[in-house]
């Protein structure tokens, strides 16, 4: 099979002084390029730890995560940064924009960091893409929840990632706005063929992905493909 | 890795809304780098100046000087020169001033010849320094004429001569000003010193015959060739470069106190530094994470932050470096006391770029300590938010750094001090310094929070718990406000201890004034005069001049050829004062020998007792044999006795004693020893002593304390002005911590008022905090100095060790009152802010 990412019995186990928690056990699946996936669960079942590992922003106690054929395990943090800046995009919870960049700024640091000279005019369309062509030179702090989202849908995806992997992109906002967020999210998806997990307890939102995975207690308990897939409102 | 340029894109776009915050870091190291600077910059200056003007620091090209006139072979030796000569008889004097009815012991040079050669003797008139040489006048020292308010034209009395005073003198030469209020310095021309008479055996005088040199001999081979030659006849060379050497060794040790107090106000700053880039740090770990997630290696995000403190760094020491070039301009006003010339005052740019350098290096090293965390930042923080592990745990590289702040100290010091030894031993003092500081200070944080005092009311309770908040940087601020407080404390106990101890020896039964010059005729006279005055005469001794001439079977001159000689030079040069008796003075401790009070012309043999100090100089033991020359008489003795004498009392005490009837018509003089109630008495006694006797000197104790008090005044006075400079540095520290915790404060302060607290109350808060952070800084800093100067006063000044709990009260209030004045100074925004506002506001 010709996965993008494959996680192989994956395990992680926190410990907290002589008391150890498994946070998630066994857990294996394959996600295919362009594929827009959603893990679901209770809170504690182990969602963002799945989508930190699978990220390569953490490793795991146990098993692995391919990414692109290339499993994370093999590789040191430097080369899974510089893995995730060519090949991934993330979209937080909590927006996570750098509070001392401009909106515009935050765009251009995917870019950036890869020495692109067009990093600028990228980023600029995407700020005009996500419709904030005219808040370019604000501060995150001048911005709106919403907006902040916005930039940073348009940073996330101004590498052009195959990846995109997205935290509960609408816990922080109301449903109006996080409505109009996720519709951008899945836009910008379809425009650019982005293999999108994202992780939610909004199973409004999960009804609209292609696929969604439960865990529960650390592991997967369903794995269902979506009759309807519905990426668009 | 990501470019260069992106990254310093970065560092400079993430820098923006942060400027004033770090700018405040850097702050901390201002004083530090501009101390050092200043302080190189005067040292530079020093050095030039001591290479320009040596020659007319000693006036001459050679200086030759002993207690004794030029014996035949240096007065040959001399004349053999093809030079100019000039000649000074220095004494320590009596002089009297009859307009005022006072008497003054002073310094009094008799000159001959157009001595300096070099310089010029600077006095007011300016004419009065030629006119005294001809005239039957004396210069005197500015210092003299303001104390007794003397006028040109008054008279002063020295010995059996009156003279009038022609002017004052304003500069010494072969003299530092800070011991002249003891003995001020006179001139007189050398044709009348012998009306004055006061030249008679026993008195203390300097001959100095000072030679400008005609032709190109070298002054240092000729001494070189002459040196151990004149030593026998107890004369001294000193030349130019020895001068130079004499000076620059003061200066060098005055250097490296100043040095190093300035390193330590830039520890301090650096130890500020440290801090502040932790909190810093901690405040971007979200960002930093966010990078992180976006691809940035860990060594990107790193170098984003070195790039942001190493130009402020840069700045902050390059402002320093500038600070500094103009306190270097108030640095010789300071010292002027102690500066026997005038110090020029521009810019040294070696000390600028050394300053500027150091500081840098020193700074960054410090403030890498918790950049380097930055590498060590998990991407996951993103996610969660409480991810504490990433920070945490070892990292090897800190250790790295660890060594290279210690190898840095120690190249510093070492090119400091220019003695590898010497820099290994000051990098381990100042290391060992900061650990007990940081030990203690670590202590007293853990008393508090182990003894938190749970049922204090709630305003105190939240005062203390203010300081144990995250991010605090209560730590930080015990160490460099402490280290300010215990300098402070330090200076203040042993002044304390010491005039405390010169005091002592007034208490009781002591004696307090020595008088001494006493012909044979007037011991009777005197003595008769002393109890008019209602003094008891305490103790009446003769004393004998004698040189040491031959010991264990050796003559002088062999044993200064003997390379294995252990006996050391002073014990062998010195004139030796000596006094006879049949008993041991009950201050004294016979330990071990017998006393032999009395010669027995029967046994044939003359039987001495020598201190244990000077027989450990001379490296001699009961029985050895010594041979005295007694004004050309020479008397062959054994020592018989070995006692110990208790320095601390101001009676007379001698080396060496001999029995009675051996010395009893040897030429000599007699000491009068006595006690008077007030320092009235005193000056009417004195008065009338030097009226009656001109020859005969008084020293008493009243004097003696003021001039040690005098000169203890001046060198606290630079102590406190070096001390200043790490109080301020923890005043700045204490500042950019308020600063930095001020959002928080406000949220804090908003919260509590939400729930109902009053103004009053969030006010008494902040003051309780501030409070007992002053009185824990205060307390770090008193115990160590508490403890210190015990460790000093007993090991290395040897002192009785008590404490005035006055003086450290006064020092505990203004620390405390210090740190809660900044606090308020920084606290009025926090009190007044709308609580919507901040509730609005990103923090």
């Amino acid at each position: 099979m010709n996965e993008i990412i494959l996680v192989k019995d994956l395990t992680k186990t926190y410990k907290s002084g002589s008391k150890s928690l498994n946070v998630l056990e066994d857990v294996s699946f394959g996600i295919a390029p362009g594929e827009i996936v959603s893990i679901v669960g209770p809170s504690g079942s182990g969602k963002t730890t799945l989508l930190g590992l699978c990220a390569g922003l953490d490793k795991p106690t146990k098993g692995q995560v391919l990414i692109k054929s290339t499993s994370l395990s093999d590789l040191n943090e430097n080369e899974r940064a510089a893995l995730r800046n060519k090949y991934i995009g993330f979209v937080f919870q909590n927006f996570q924009l750098i509070p001392t960049l401009t909106a515009l700024e935050n765009v251009m640091v995917p870019l950036e960091l890869q020495g692109d000279k067009k990093a600028k005019m990228v980023a600029m369309e995407l700020m005009d893409r996500v419709g904030l062509g005219d808040r370019m030179t604000h501060y995150p702090s001048q911005l709106s929840g919403g907006e902040q989202q916005r930039v940073s849908i348009a940073r996330a995806f101004s590498n052009g990632p195959e990846i995109l992997f997205a935290d509960e992109p609408t816990g922080n906002l109301d449903d109006d706005t996080g409505h109009h967020v996720e519709d951008l999210l899945f836009q910008l998806n379809q425009e650019q063929g982005t293999t999108l997990l994202i992780v939610t307890h909004d199973l409004d939102l999960a009804n609209r992905t292609n696929r969604i995975i439960r865990l529960k207690g650390g592991r997967v308990i369903q794995d269902t493909l979506q009759p309807h897939q519905e990426t668009q409102s | 890795m990501a470019s260069l340029k992106f990254i310093t894109r970065t560092a400079i776009r993430d820098s923006r809304k942060n400027r004033g915050r770090l700018a405040l870091f850097m702050s901390s190291i201002l004083l530090g780098i501009s101390a050092l600077v200043a302080i190189n910059s005067f040292n530079d200056n020093v050095v030039d100046d001591i290479n320009n003007q040596a020659a007319s620091l000693l006036g001459a090209d050679l200086d030759i000087d002993g207690n004794k006139e030029a014996s035949e072979y240096v007065m040959s030796a001399i004349d053999s020169l093809d030079a100019i000569l000039a000649t000074e008889v220095e004494l320590l004097t009596m002089s009297y001033m009859p307009q005022q009815d006072a008497s003054q012991f002073v310094r009094l040079k008799a000159l001959e010849g157009p001595f300096p050669f070099y310089g010029k003797l600077k006095t007011e008139p300016v004419e009065a320094a030629e006119r005294f040489r001809q005239n039957k006048t004396v210069v005197v020292d500015e210092s003299m004429l303001f104390q007794y308010g003397l006028q040109r034209g008054d008279s002063i009395r020295l010995g059996k001569s009156i003279f009038t005073i022609e002017g004052t003198i304003k500069n010494a030469f072969g003299g530092v000003a800070a011991g002249a209020s003891f003995a001020p310095t006179l001139y007189i021309s050398k044709q009348y010193l012998a009306s004055t008479e006061l030249v008679q055996p026993g008195s203390l005088v300097e001959y100095s015959y000072l030679i400008k040199l005609n032709d190109d001999t070298d002054p240092d081979e000729w001494k070189a060739q002459r040196r151990e030659r004149f030593r026998q006849d107890a004369m001294r060379i000193e030349t130019v470069n020895d001068q130079k050497e004499d000076v620059s060794e003061a200066f060098d040790s005055l250097n490296y106190f100043l040095n190093l107090v300035a390193l330590v106000a830039l520890l301090l700053g650096c130890i500020g530094v440290a801090s502040s880039v932790f909190i810093y740090v901690k405040s971007k770990i979200n960002s930093i994470a966010t990078f992180r997630c976006l691809g940035m290696k860990g060594n990107g995000a790193f170098s984003i932050y070195f790039l942001q403190i190493f130009f402020l760094g840069l700045i902050g020491v390059v402002t320093g470096a500038i600070l500094g070039s103009f306190i270097q301009l108030i640095i010789p006003q300071v010292l002027s006391d102690f500066l026997p010339f005038e110090v020029t005052t521009k810019v040294s740019w070696t000390a600028v770029v050394d300053g500027i350098v150091i500081g840098l290096i020193i700074t960054m090293l410090f403030a890498l300590i918790p950049l380097l965390a930055v590498r060590k930042i998990s991407p996951l923080r993103t996610l969660r938010a409480s991810y504490e592990q990433d920070t945490e745990g070892g990292d090897p590289l800190r250790w790295v750094v660890y060594f290279a702040i210690l190898a840095s100290l120690f190249l510093f010091l070492w090119r400091l001090t220019g003695d590898p030894g010497a820099g290994a031993t000051f990098t381990i003092g100042l290391v060992a310094a900061f650990l007990v500081l940081f030990f203690v200070s670590k202590g007293i944080i853990w008393s508090v929070k182990k003894f938190f005092p749970r049922n204090w009311n709630f305003v105190l309770r939240q005062g203390i718990a203010n300081l144990f908040r995250p991010n605090n940087q209560t730590q930080t601020l015990l160490v460099s406000i402490g280290l300010g407080t215990s300098i402070l404390t330090t200076l203040f106990i042993i002044q304390g201890l010491l005039l405390k101890n010169v005091d002592s020896m007034d208490a009781g039964n002591q004696p307090n004034m020595v008088l001494y010059g006493i012909e044979r005729t007037q011991k009777d006279d005197l003595a008769q005069l002393t109890e008019s005055y209602n003094l008891p005469v305490i103790n009446q001794v003769p004393i004998v001049t004698m040189a040491l001439a031959e010991w264990k079977g050796k003559t002088k001159a062999e044993w200064f050829a003997d390379t294995t000689r252990t006996a050391r030079s002073w014990a062998i040069n010195r004139e030796a004062r000596v006094t006879y008796r049949d008993k041991i003075d009950p201050s004294e401790k016979l330990l071990k020998g017998n006393f032999i009070g009395t010669y027995d012309p029967g046994i044939d043999s003359i039987y001495i007792s020598l201190s244990d100090g000077y027989a450990r100089a001379l490296d001699v033991d009961l029985g050895d044999e010594l041979v005295w020359n007694v004004q050309g008489t020479r008397i062959k003795t054994y020592v018989s006795s070995i006692r110990e004498i208790d320095f601390a009392s101001m009676n007379t005490r001698f080396f060496i004693v001999f029995p009675n009837g051996v010395l009893e018509d040897a030429p000599q003089f007699q000491v009068l020893v006595t006690k008077s109630p007030d320092t009235k008495t005193t000056a009417a006694y004195r008065s009338a002593v030097v009226k009656s006797f001109p020859n005969i000197s008084v020293i008493d104790l009243a004097s003696i304390l003021s001039t040690v008090n005098d000169i203890l005044n001046k060198v606290s006075y630079i102590i406190q002005f070096m001390a200043l400079f790490s109080i301020l540095t923890g005043v700045v520290v204490l500042i950019s911590s308020l600063l930095l915790s001020k959002y928080q404060r406000i949220k804090e302060s908003v919260l509590l008022r939400t729930i109902g607290a009053s103004t009053k109350q969030i006010l008494q808060i902040n003051i309780a905090e501030y409070a007992i952070l002053g009185a824990l800084s205060a307390s770090t800093g008193i115990i160590i100095a508490l403890v210190g100067s015990f460790l000093l006063a007993k090991f290395q000044l040897e002192l009785d060790f008590m404490i005035r709990w006055y003086p450290l009260l006064i020092i505990f209030t203004l620390v405390v009152g210090l740190t809660v004045f900044i606090g308020m100074l920084n606290n009025r925004e926090v009190v007044r802010k709308s609580p919507l506002e901040v509730l609005r506001k990103e923090v």
